[in-house]
């Protein structure tokens, strides 16, 4: 790193002026300026972003991989630029280790369909936690449906980090598999994902590490991490929906079998076989969301613009300021660990609903997120069926955690004062 | 509308739609839930919850000839959801099926906005629900109970699924 950039990768975001990058932002709710809390459900994306798909669709599509006119050509280096842009952000060995998914969801799905069967028998394990999302646990029940594999989970601490100790417990020669949030989407807590892939390693199994809430906030280095797997969403980290990565190391991905069968995917087609294309093509069956991978090339150069670390120390400051801020509202409870989490804020105000919360709020245009966020069996763990989720991202402000502080006392006068949380 | 002057200039005016929505009648049945909890002898039970938000409310009715002699409920969520269901009860006793499932049919269409329902006596408190029409989101919340009702009383008819 050169003393500019050093110097660069420790100044305050301008926030004002990043703001000025998302139009969405621009406009009224409800007769109020919006404040959008809920960049852990999905992010806003910059012009960056919209004018590349837009330009994309504009000047340069066509069909990929296939085509030996100009355009084709154009849509292929774009498509195949913007895998090169996301290994070069997370830190991948080679391009060929990125492969295009719909996102997260189905890159969990494609390991657990593509590895599982081939990898894991009856009686072997596949060692989960109880902080999972719904999307890094049901693929995991299919896959011990189909194999007769049987699912273990790493207890959560009531601080709401995972137990360590628990997980070295459970770590055994029947496992097959780790799989591990990087960060929390209901308690914001970082996982440590290194730590826990050196003791999957030690004990013979790959570590599958889900990224939807660790790519678009925290800087990456999948060989860092020495993960064996890494899934991420693009429309959580500024890019569009509906595109997202499967990395996986390449011996690995190498001798997994196809996912879906199609076009694509194949080297040669015959009546009765077929032989496959080399990774990362023998994943990405069909055409693929070609203008999805350069929007979040483009969301993924602007976010490399910004710096990955500047964006985590604003999160940082700005996470440590609502948590403050929140302390001074009486009858509000945070779940989750106070150090070492990521910018997504769980919480219950008193005997006011999350759902009411979030309608009342949203009368005030501040956008949170209220409900069991995908997260049911951590829900239950917790004793609750639901909380109020307030998440940031670059471009939040204070000002927004003050409107979302205010909001919170607009409502208990709604409601005539705030009670103890009622029981069942 | 009253704007009063907040500790920080916290600005405190409540719009219409939100004091409509957030009657005191609703807060209270939310808070004091009426006819809460388990039913001796209760000849229909259903549990339903809407798996998006994770709100449950379990329906107990005791049916003798035809005719609601007891109904309770338990459950769990928001405001909407359990402030209706406590008043759905205590609207529920000593009406026969049938003119149970017209309470269902006037309900919904007062959540949709109908003005003669606004009027319609025989909803009763039921009525102070009508704020939650202009919050479609919403709606889902408040028929929570209704649909348990529906559920119970039609499959009772061998008209099972009419939601």
């Amino acid at each position: 790193m050169s003393t500019i950039d050093v110097a660069r990768s420790s100044t305050p975001l301008d926030v004002e002026r990043i703001r000025r990058d998302f139009p969405i932002l621009d406009q009224e709710v409800h007769g109020r300026p919006l404040v959008y809390l809920d960049s852990a459900a999905s992010s806003q994306k910059p012009d960056a972003v919209i004018e590349a798909v837009d330009r994309y669709y504009r000047h340069d599509h066509a069909n990929v991989h296939r085509g030996v006119h100009a355009l084709s050509t154009r849509a292929t280096d774009a498509y195949e630029e913007a895998r090169q842009l996301v290994a070069g952000h997370i830190g991948a060995a080679s391009a060929s280790e990125v492969v295009f998914v719909r996102g997260t969801t189905e890159a969990i799905n494609l390991v657990a369909s593509s590895w599982g069967p081939a990898a894991v028998e009856e009686g072997d394990e596949i060692l989960l936690t109880r902080m999972e999302h719904h999307s890094n646990l049901v693929p995991w029940q299919l896959l011990a449906e189909r194999t007769g594999a049987r699912l273990r989970f790493v207890d959560v601490t009531p601080e709401g980090e995972l137990a360590l100790d628990d997980y070295e417990r459970l770590l055994g020669p029947r496992t097959r598999l780790v799989g591990v949030t990087h960060v929390s989407n209901t308690l914001g807590v970082v996982n440590p994902v290194a730590r826990i892939t050196e003791l999957a390693h030690d004990a013979g199994a790959l570590c599958l590490v889900d990224g939807a809430q660790g790519a678009p906030h925290l800087p990456l280095d999948v060989g860092e991490l020495g993960c064996d797997f890494y899934a991420l969403s693009g429309h959580k980290m500024c890019g569009p929906t509906g595109i997202g990565v499967l990395w996986g190391r390449a011996e690995i991905l190498a001798g997994m079998p196809p996912y879906q069968g199609g076009g694509e995917m194949i080297a040669s087609v015959e009546l009765e076989r077929s032989t496959w294309a080399e990774v990362p093509h023998k994943f990405e069956a069909g055409t693929p969301h070609i203008s999805g991978a350069v929007g979040l090339g483009a969301a993924i150069r602007y976010l490399d613009g910004i710096g990955m670390e500047r964006i985590r120390a604003h999160e940082r400051e700005l996470t440590a300021y609502a948590l403050g801020r929140l302390d001074e509202v009486e009858r509000v409870h945070v779940y989750g660990p106070r150090e070492g989490r990521a910018g997504v804020i769980s919480f219950q105000y008193g005997d006011i609903h999350a759902h009411d919360l979030a309608t009342i709020l949203d009368r005030r245009g501040i956008a949170i997120r209220a409900g069991h966020h995908c997260n049911q069996p951590l829900m239950e763990h917790l004793g609750v069926s639901a909380t109020a989720r307030a998440s940031f991202y670059l471009y939040n402000t204070r000002e927004e955690v003050d409107a979302l502080v205010d909001g919170l006392l607009f409502a208990s006068d709604l409601f005539g004062g705030v009670g103890e949380p009622p029981r069942d | 509308m009253s704007d009063t002057e907040g500790g920080r200039g916290v600005d405190r005016s409540i719009p219409d739609s939100l004091s409509s929505l957030y009657q005191e009648v609703i807060l209270d049945h939310y808070r004091r839930p009426r006819n809460k909890g388990d039913l001796e002898g209760a000849t229909h039970t259903v549990t339903m919850n809407n798996p998006l938000c994770g709100d449950v409310i379990e329906l107990q009715l005791r049916v003798k000839d035809d005719r609601i002699a007891e109904a309770r409920f338990k459950g769990r969520g928001c405001s909407i959801s359990q402030a209706a269901a406590s008043m759905m009860t205590g609207s529920l006793e000593g009406r026969t099926t049938s003119e149970a499932l017209a309470l269902t049919v006037k309900f919904k269409e007062l959540m949709h906005g109908e003005p003669e329902r606004m009027e319609d006596a025989d909803l009763g408190d039921l009525r102070t629900l009508a704020g939650v029409a202009k919050f479609p989101v919403r709606i889902k919340c408040a028929l929570l109970g209704f649909n348990c009702l529906e559920e119970m009383l039609e499959e009772e008819d061998g008209n099972p699924g009419g939601r």
